[in-house]
């Protein structure tokens, strides 16, 4: 496999997963997600979103550069966001794993989903269940005065959510239809929204 | 990716003897970078050993006033904690903008340091690369090298190390605490990252047997300003063309201690230690500057598409250390 120099430039790099080996060695894994417990068979070297998309089926996690440079795979593993795309699905038992499907439903939306609709925070929607599951840890990590690169001030413990903030935080996910203004109306709408009550 | 199988070490000691027991075996802490070279083969063991257990993710307060900052401390909880964000800007602005928000809450502190360059031949395994096959040659002094190192080059080797974290720690002198086999030793984060030489496929002077318990900063002084300067591609999410890491202590308008670190520039934290004895009792000018970053860059030596970053290089320490001089004589 070699690659041109634009290739290389344009990172448009081909990445090929090589076969799985002829006798897998499985091993019990236990995960608890969206708080069910879900008892696999799994080898090690299976990511963590892998086991959610192809032995649970929960789809919703999306697999996109399966590099951790896309933010697709967003889950939050103990209210944390994490790429699980960059971590192995059996360092993470006893822990609890949260989803998109765990955040809301068709019929009761978790306000950011909400807000994504009302706000068009989404195109094509592939990257939607990684931005909304990072938003909301986001929040949180606000919410307890985390800083961010763009925080000017490291000794306050106040946060002002502006939208330079919201781009900074949120730069862990990508969206190749350039939804970007609406995902910063949308989860701007739910700050200020809890923030309100 | 190759199988492995998969142990958990519940104390230190058994995870050395693991690894002791098995030269293919790699420890995992975050994985941010590990699961990724797996996942090209550019790293293949054939066991992992998952150290997320053992009991090394504390961030305290030392006795001599310093802090130590856990191994498995996770980057994010490490730049947010009150110690870091009061007491050590440069190390808080620094993490923050490595990665993403979703990798810092994975990556270790340990893994920070011990993450291996981005160079594209180094992931490329059709490519060839001394770092990742020993005496291969290397793809990038001859190809593309833009983002290649500037400072203590070899012929095997022009690959820089990645990590914003272990600039802001060249700057701050920190210690990096090791346990091995045989017991623990400390080293100084300047001896901590090596230059490539002859043995580019060696990062750093940790041995095989040994594993990072904590990272210790010193107690610097109340007066000293510090900030963590970085530039790339884009402002967000991308590692660094050139980064500097600087502290600054002014006495009137002279210079009474300054700090400066590189990063993006070598295949290690580059410490200024030129451009910091041009500077020490002088006042704190923009000329000043402009001569030390001079001095310090004089070595340098340029490839096919990287020569901007020698006067990159300049540009950023004078930016930094005027920003830190202003913040000063202002306060």
């Amino acid at each position: 496999m070699s690659f041109s120099i634009d290739q290389i430039l344009r990172g448009d790099i081909p990445r090929v997963e090589r076969p799985p080996a002829a006798d897998p060695s499985l091993v019990p894994v236990r995960l608890r997600v969206n708080g069910q417990d879900h008892d696999l068979q799994l080898e090690p070297r299976v990511s963590l979103l892998d086991a959610l998309r192809e032995f649970i089926g929960l789809t919703g996690t999306k697999k996109g550069c399966n590099q951790g440079a896309c933010g697709a795979c967003t889950v939050l593993v103990e209210g944390e966001r994490v790429n699980s795309c960059l971590t192995f699905a059996i360092m993470h038992q006893g822990k609890d794993i949260t989803t998109i499907e765990g955040l809301g439903t068709p019929d009761a939306l978790h306000p950011l989903q909400a807000a994504f609709i009302e706000h068009d925070g989404y195109q094509c929607g592939y990257c939607t269940p990684g931005q909304i599951c990072s938003a909301v840890a986001m929040l949180k990590e606000v919410e307890h005065g985390d800083a961010s690169h763009v925080t000017s001030d490291l000794m306050a413990t106040d946060v002002q959510l502006t939208d330079e903030e919201i781009r900074e935080r949120m730069s862990g996910n990508v969206c190749r239809c350039g939804a970007y203004l609406g995902i910063v109306d949308s989860i701007r709408a739910v700050y200020e929204q809890q923030k309100g009550q | 990716m190759r199988a492995f199988t998969y142990t958990q070490a519940t104390d230190a000691s058994a995870a050395l003897h693991a690894a002791l027991q098995n030269p293919e075996a790699k420890y995992i802490g975050g994985g941010t970078n590990l699961v990724d070279l797996m996942r090209e083969e550019v790293e293949r063991p054939n066991e992992v050993i998952d150290i997320n257990a053992l009991p090394f993710s504390q961030i305290e307060v030392l006795p001599d006033g310093g802090v130590r900052l856990g191994a498995l401390a996770r980057n994010s909880h490490t730049a947010n904690h009150p110690l870091v964000r009061q007491r050590y800007p440069v190390l808080a602005q620094a993490m923050l903008s490595a990665a993403s928000p979703q990798l810092r809450n994975l990556a270790t502190n340990a893994g920070n340091l011990l993450q291996r360059t981005r160079c594209y031949y180094f992931y490329d395994t059709t490519a060839p690369c001394n770092k990742r096959q020993p005496g291969s040659g290397c793809a990038a002094i001859h190809g593309v090298n833009r983002i290649h190192a500037i400072l203590g080059t070899s012929e095997q080797c022009i690959a820089t190390h990645p990590s914003d974290m272990a600039v802001a720690l060249a700057a701050l002198e920190a210690v990096v605490q090791v346990q091995g086999a045989n017991g623990t030793r400390r080293i100084a984060m300047e001896e901590f990252h090596r230059l490539p030489g002859d043995h580019p496929e060696q990062d750093t002077t940790l041995g095989r047997d040994e594993l990072i318990t904590s990272i210790d900063l010193p107690a610097l002084p109340s007066t000293a300003n510090s900030l963590y300067f970085k530039v790339r591609e884009r402002p967000s999410f991308a590692f660094a063309l050139v980064s500097v890491a600087a502290v600054l202590e002014l006495e009137g308008e002279q210079i009474k201690n300054v700090r400066l670190a590189l990063g993006g520039v070598a295949h290690k934290p580059w410490r200024a230690r030129t451009a910091e004895e041009a500077l020490l009792g002088k006042p704190a000018t923009a000329e000043n500057f402009r001569q030390a970053a001079e001095a310090e860059l004089q070595t340098a030596i340029a490839y096919e598409h990287n020569a901007f970053k020698i006067e990159l290089a300049k540009r950023t320490i004078v930016r930094a250390l005027l920003t830190l001089a202003e913040r000063q004589l202002l306060a």
